[in-house]
């Protein structure tokens, strides 16, 4: 396979990366726009919803598609409730606190992830896509006889993979439409723009708080449901998602949706590029040093125009 | 006793007591006090720059690591014998510390975490990414012979307890004649006020700088003698898990206490060995712990017997 060819198929790999990063950075972004709380655990959120898709589609054997479907559904709520409560229990009585709260989510995601070994056990289980249909895709290049289509071996997607793409896309439309169309949305951007002001015209900040914490580990949980027929469900595969998480929040920009679904998308493509032509572990040393040097030099990230 | 005088006696004592120890205790809890006291260093280190300076960090365990690499790999590659190879982990240690504070000092609260966060990560992917050298996750030995410093052998559990006591007693005092000058206590008020500290005409980034090199040479020193001492170098010991642990030690001990971190790795370690010996998730202990420490007591056990007790503890 020639250079295009190749760099054409770790583009397709990298946007599906994009398409479910985009939903788990969109999650960690609302928690810590609204919240100002740096959520550690999400990359564990992200793994339950993952391991509960698994638990569910073994439970509804029916149809491999229906089974899907509910898990798409009940996976993110179950996680949701779960992140609810420990915010009720947890989050709340530390006031919030910046520091405080991320040695204590450090907690929670020890605790998540052993209860998910104990329970679930050390194996990485497959869960079976809804529908897999390979699809070859054509390339075109000057050759002898001219401007020639061909086949090249190799070069292919899976329809479910696109359909991974077009579903983050809407799922990241509704949250758009949430956060600017509907009261909920406009309570969350009241609260996170002056919180003893929103508290001041009676909405209820802790309610709220709580809501967004569940919202964000309910979006990342779905972007695992979403992504799991493609990898494996696995009691350590939170770290991943968590570390990109970081990169996409903090490039960015802290706090802002716009800045990062495109950081999302930037980050994404480009480690399925580095991963494809290097190796995995420098694409992640390059991400690491890039999120280390962006909040030294750039805190307000690449996009983002206003201090965290 | 003056305050001076009791602290000297009961810190003496410590170290004292540790000693006797040595005679008394059968060779499991032998092996593991060694083990606790080399880690105990490590988080004297941390507390340093946590409990003193105020500066959270989630990166620690690059500086061990630091230490523990410099030491393995010039054991490793360049055939050198203990001594030289614990000095230059140990300045290993001070550079990666340097470095990594000229860049993460910029940076104050949520964002220092993540960025001293980042850089551990970055330097533990090296680590695998290099594994060429460093053989990646599966570390490498060190053989007893290349474990011998000035003709003792290191390997044996008497003379390991020995440098582990030795290295533990340096840190210890160390720590205690650092809080007691006029540099340490500059540390405590940078952690109450530093706004307040910079106005009286200090100067904090030297102040916050030096904490971070201490700190992390002191870890570095930890993790060499680690390596040295139990005779494996991997990367598991760069991993975010050991850059957690000695934060768990810390707030468990009691942040800003001379003796919290000792009290802390004691009291960790064996709720974790005990944990082992019920189930192989062993760190959810350590969740619980921390959950509950950040809950209901965020002085930790040291720090809250400060409060409580002893109004003199340093």
């Amino acid at each position: 396979m020639d250079l295009g060819p190749y760099l054409l198929l770790a583009t397709l790999e990298g946007s599906v990366t994009a398409a479910v990063l985009a939903l788990t950075a969109v999650g960690l972004s609302l928690v810590f726009g609204v919240m100002r709380v740096v959520n550690i655990a999400h990359g564990e959120f992200f793994m339950l919803g993952a391991v509960l898709a698994w638990v569910l589609t073994q439970m509804i054997t029916a149809h491999p598609a229906l089974g899907f479907m509910v898990a798409l559904v009940v996976a993110p709520l179950l996680v949701g409730a779960l992140a609810v409560l420990a915010d009720v229990t947890i989050l709340k009585h530390l006031n919030y606190d910046p520091e405080r709260t991320i040695v204590a989510t450090i907690g929670l995601l020890y605790i998540i992830q052993q209860v998910t070994l104990m329970t679930y056990g050390p194996e990485a289980r497959p869960v079976e896509a809804p529908f897999n249909t390979r699809l070859a895709i054509p390339w075109f290049e000057w050759g002898e006889n001219g401007f020639a289509m061909y086949w090249p071996w190799g070069l292919s997607t899976t329809s479910y993979k696109l359909a991974v793409i077009g579903a983050a896309a809407v799922l990241l439309f509704c949250v758009w439409m949430m956060m600017t169309r509907t009261k909920l949305g406009l309570v969350m951007r009241a609260t996170q723009a002056d919180r003893d002001m929103a508290l001041a015209f009676g909405i209820p900040v802790e309610k709220v708080y709580a809501m967004v914490f569940g919202i964000g580990a309910g979006l990342a949980a779905m972007a695992a449901v979403l992504i799991v027929p493609i990898q494996q469900a696995h009691y350590l595969m939170g770290a991943d998602p968590l570390l990109l998480s970081f990169v996409v929040v903090i490039i960015g920009g802290l706090g802002s949706l716009p800045g990062t679904v495109v950081a999302a998308i930037l980050i994404g493509v480009s480690d399925g590029i580095i991963s494809v032509f290097f190796s995995p572990t420098l694409a992640k040393i390059l991400a690491t040093l890039l999120v280390g040097l962006v909040l030294v030099f750039r805190p307000q990230g690449l996009f983002g125009t206003r201090g965290a | 006793m003056s305050r001076g005088a009791r602290i000297w006696a009961l810190h003496g004592g410590l170290i004292a007591l540790l000693f006797a120890l040595q005679f008394v205790l059968p060779a499991y809890h032998h092996g593991n006090l060694a083990r606790i006291m080399v880690l105990a260093s490590y988080a004297i280190g941390y507390n340093i720059l946590f409990g003193y300076t105020g500066l959270l960090s989630l990166g620690h365990a690059l500086f061990f690591a630091a230490g523990m690499y410099g030491m393995g790999l010039s054991v490793q590659h360049l055939g050198l014998s203990p001594a030289p190879a614990l000095l230059i982990g140990i300045a290993a240690g001070a550079v990666v510390s340097l470095a990594l504070a000229l860049l993460a000092l910029r940076t104050t609260g949520v964002a220092f975490m993540i960025v001293t966060l980042m850089f551990a990560q970055a330097g533990y992917l090296a680590i695998l990414y290099f594994g060429k050298y460093t053989r990646g996750d599966e570390g490498f030995v060190i053989q007893t012979a290349e474990r011998v410093l000035w003709g003792v052998d290191l390997s044996d559990p008497t003379n390991r307890y020995f440098a582990a006591l030795a290295l533990f007693a340096v840190c210890l005092l160390l720590s205690l004649r650092l809080v007691r000058r006029p540099f340490g206590r500059t540390l405590v008020a940078i952690r109450e006020n530093e706004a307040r500290v910079t106005m009286l005409g200090y100067d904090t980034w030297a102040h916050k700088l030096g904490a971070m090199v201490i700190s992390g040479t002191i870890s570095a020193a930890a993790g060499a003698f680690y390596g040295v001492l139990f005779g494996y170098v991997g990367a598991s010991f760069a991993a975010v898990p050991y850059s957690i642990l000695p934060l768990l030690y810390v707030l468990l001990g009691g942040a800003g206490t001379i003796l919290g971190p000792f009290v802390g790795t004691l009291f960790m370690f064996y709720l974790i060995d005990l944990s082992s010996g019920i189930t192989t998730a062993h760190m959810l202990i350590a969740g619980v712990v921390l959950v509950l420490l950040t809950l209901f007591a965020p002085q930790g056990l040291v720090g809250t017997l400060r409060a409580r007790v002893f109004r003199w503890l340093p």
